[in-house]
């Protein structure tokens, strides 16, 4: 059977089972919508988090990104697993005990102020939008590459499953629909890895094989060392970025992960406060068997890609090359007209490009694997792509109908009512997202960095003061969040968009990189919350007895105290 | 021991546990991962540089372990101060 005819029955199997699972798991009541009814069990939350949280990026582009980036690609692989212990050791338990639906609940009554409220569920839908309309491009990109439809028809395919399920099953559907995609996505991105790294080192555990040696005793990574010096490339295990740039890249992204809000509420998903805290081991386990493969593969087809193209005759290329060639991934101009391949790191010589998603999209062709392999990694990336789109679509859809219309706008509006909303928002949020998916603003690459600053800058010092300083009150966090997304939002929009005046490389304040920058925003925002709360008044005694329980896991403790 | 002071020795000993653990997380990952890198790759570890490895491979799976000793150490600790029962909100 051919890839097209393998990739239609793999995704539409796939597809079929999310719908099966959406009308099994369908919500009638807020708490189903919101928090699949607080009942699902550690390793599923743990199953569903992974999904969630293993994006479209992270599916495709993560291992090429790394594969380009050597050394430097470190700051992700550390980045979005470290996070993880953050959120499991100072935020989900806690989080889970306070027990309400989404993240600006919390604000919002933690800080006793609809100020605080409103400013969450501004940073919440800001971080969610951007981020969403990344993983509708993503559905869009797999259809067209794998399936040849159109990107407009992918995107709007994917809409109509995204909101089959999340619309009719909330939070439920989703979950169980996660446990089920991340399945799909492990499988589809392991099979291939295993059969490469046999293939290069004749080790089948990519983690290990990734430090193995190929059939001469040579170790892989000096192997790929020796062919980057030879290229005029930095060494791949050292990398070009400075050393404090890297830690701060690092940090940010660790905290921006812990403040995501999509990531957070799958915490209030679970029973009670230990399994939250082992959910999130279940769930960065599960992260970890990807993002301990994406360096291997990242070796792998690094190594692969510059001993097939490397000073060879541009005609003697594989099928595979031309195939990519037409869809403009892979770019080849001879400029000296010697019809040999300069793959070299001087701009002026090199005569190729290739684009990183290639590496995990083109792997299983470039190391001749079967075609079932390569149809399923379409149906994987669909995979990443939905379960993440879903989890933002929810924290959307309950920012509108709970934290806006239920807590703010009309707080007597019934249950049954609050449930249409619910459903009614996530529809307008799929039409927007859609249409963010088919007409990418030119921004989305540089704003979904963003979003982790803005996290890191706004949300993270918030929670985290709420839970372990008492004493930090509204005008504190307020104050905080507010000069920290605005610093944030400044220093982004300066380096990367030339607002108020621009600048280039050499301007970056103490040589810190935009994507880095979240972390001193972060700090900003903790020192002005703490100075600002000095100044003004403790907050209420109720709200510190919020605090003094929310620190305790069980819930007999209020009544023990009499 | 009264409510109150069973409550603040908890907290107190649930701070530690953290400050632990995430020293532990700061060194693998911030440390090991890049501020020592340079000198850590002097040292191989089979076809690895150990900075290298630290930073792709290393310091993720200390953070799985991390979280499951964590798990470990809290249901103990919750056990020990009676938190554990009826934990149910």
């Amino acid at each position: 059977m051919n890839i097209q005819t393998w990739t239609w029955i793999l995704v539409g199997i796939t597809f079929a089972l999310y719908i099966g699972i959406a009308i099994w798991s369908r919500a009638s009541s807020t708490k189903e919508f919101y928090v699949a009814g607080g009942g699902v069990s550690p390793l599923a939350n743990g199953l569903a988090t992974a999904a969630d949280w293993m994006s479209a990026a992270s599916f495709i582009s993560m291992a090429g990104i790394i594969s380009f980036g050597g050394y430097d690609g470190s700051v992700y692989l550390m980045g979005w697993t470290g996070g993880y212990v953050l959120l499991a050791l100072l935020l989900a338990p806690y989080l889970r005990k306070f027990g309400k639906f989404t993240v600006p609940d919390f604000i919002g009554d933690r800080y006793y102020s609809n100020t605080a409220r409103t400013v969450a569920v501004f940073c919440a839908l800001l971080v969610s939008f951007t981020y969403v309309a990344g993983q509708m491009q993503g559905v869009g990109i797999v259809f067209s590459r794998f399936l040849e439809v159109d990107i407009t028809t992918g995107v709007i395919i994917g809409m109509i499953i995204v909101l089959f399920y999340a619309v009719l099953g909330g939070m439920k559907g989703i979950t169980y629909t996660q446990v089920a995609q991340y399945c799909v996505l492990i499988f589809a991105f392991m099979v291939p890895a295993i059969f490469i790294s046999i293939q290069m080192t004749g080790n089948p555990v990519p983690q290990l094989g990734f430090g193995g040696a190929d059939e001469n005793g040579i170790y892989l990574l000096d192997k790929l060392d020796g062919l980057h010096r030879d290229l005029g490339f930095a060494e791949y295990t050292s990398g070009s970025k400075s050393t404090l740039d890297v830690l701060f890249i690092t940090a940010a992204l660790m905290v921006g992960t812990a403040g995501l809000p999509h990531v957070i509420v799958r915490f209030f998903t679970v029973k009670k406060v230990s399994d939250a805290r082992k959910s999130a081991g279940w769930a960065l386990l599960f992260i970890a068997i990807l993002y301990t493969t994406a360096p291997a593969v990242a070796v792998f087809s690094r190594t692969n890609l510059i001993e097939t193209v490397s000073n060879k005759r541009y005609a003697e290329m594989p099928l595979w090359f031309k195939k990519w060639e037409t869809t403009g991934l892979i770019i080849f101009t001879d400029k000296n007209n010697d019809g040999i391949v300069q793959y070299v790191a001087d701009k002026e010589i090199n005569e190729l490009k290739v684009n990183r998603d290639i590496m995990v999209l083109a792997n299983p062709e470039i190391a001749g694997l079967p075609n079932w392999v390569i149809a399923l990694v379409a149906a994987g990336g669909l995979a990443a792509a939905l379960s993440t789109a879903a989890g933002l679509l929810l924290v959307i859809s309950s920012s509108v109908s709970h934290d806006l219309i239920k807590k703010m706008l009309k707080p007597s509006i019934s249950e049954k009512g609050e449930l249409i909303a619910a459903r009614i928002s996530a529809v307008i949020a799929v039409c927007v997202a859609g249409y963010f998916g088919i007409n990418p603003p030119g921004f989305v690459a540089a704003v979904v960095a963003l979003a982790f600053g803005l996290a890191a800058a706004s949300f993270f010092p918030a929670i985290i003061l709420g839970i372990f300083y008492k004493k930090m009150n509204k005008e504190g966090a307020v104050a905080g969040m507010i000069v920290g997304i605005l610093l944030m939002l400044f220093y982004m929009t300066k380096f990367k968009f030339n607002w108020f005046g621009g600048g280039a490389k050499e301007d970056w304040w103490f040589g810190i990189s935009p994507e880095g920058f979240g972390t001193v925003a972060m700090i900003v925002n903790f020192v002005v919350a703490i100075i600002v709360s000095k100044f003004t008044p403790s907050p209420p005694i109720e709200v510190q007895e919020i605090v003094e329980n929310i620190r305790i896991p069980n819930r007999a403790g209020k009544a023990q105290k009499h | 021991m009264s409510y109150q002071q069973k409550s603040t020795s908890y907290w107190k000993e649930n701070i530690k546990y953290l400050i632990i653990l995430l020293s532990i997380w700061f060194l693998v990952s911030f440390g090991a991962g890049i501020l020592f890198k340079e000198e850590l790759d002097s040292i191989q570890l089979g076809g690895f540089k150990l900075g290298f490895w630290f930073a792709q491979q290393g310091a993720i799976y200390v953070f799985v372990i991390l979280i499951f000793v964590y798990v470990r150490l809290m249901n103990r600790l919750d056990k020990k101060y009676g938190f554990d029962k009826d934990d149910e909100s």
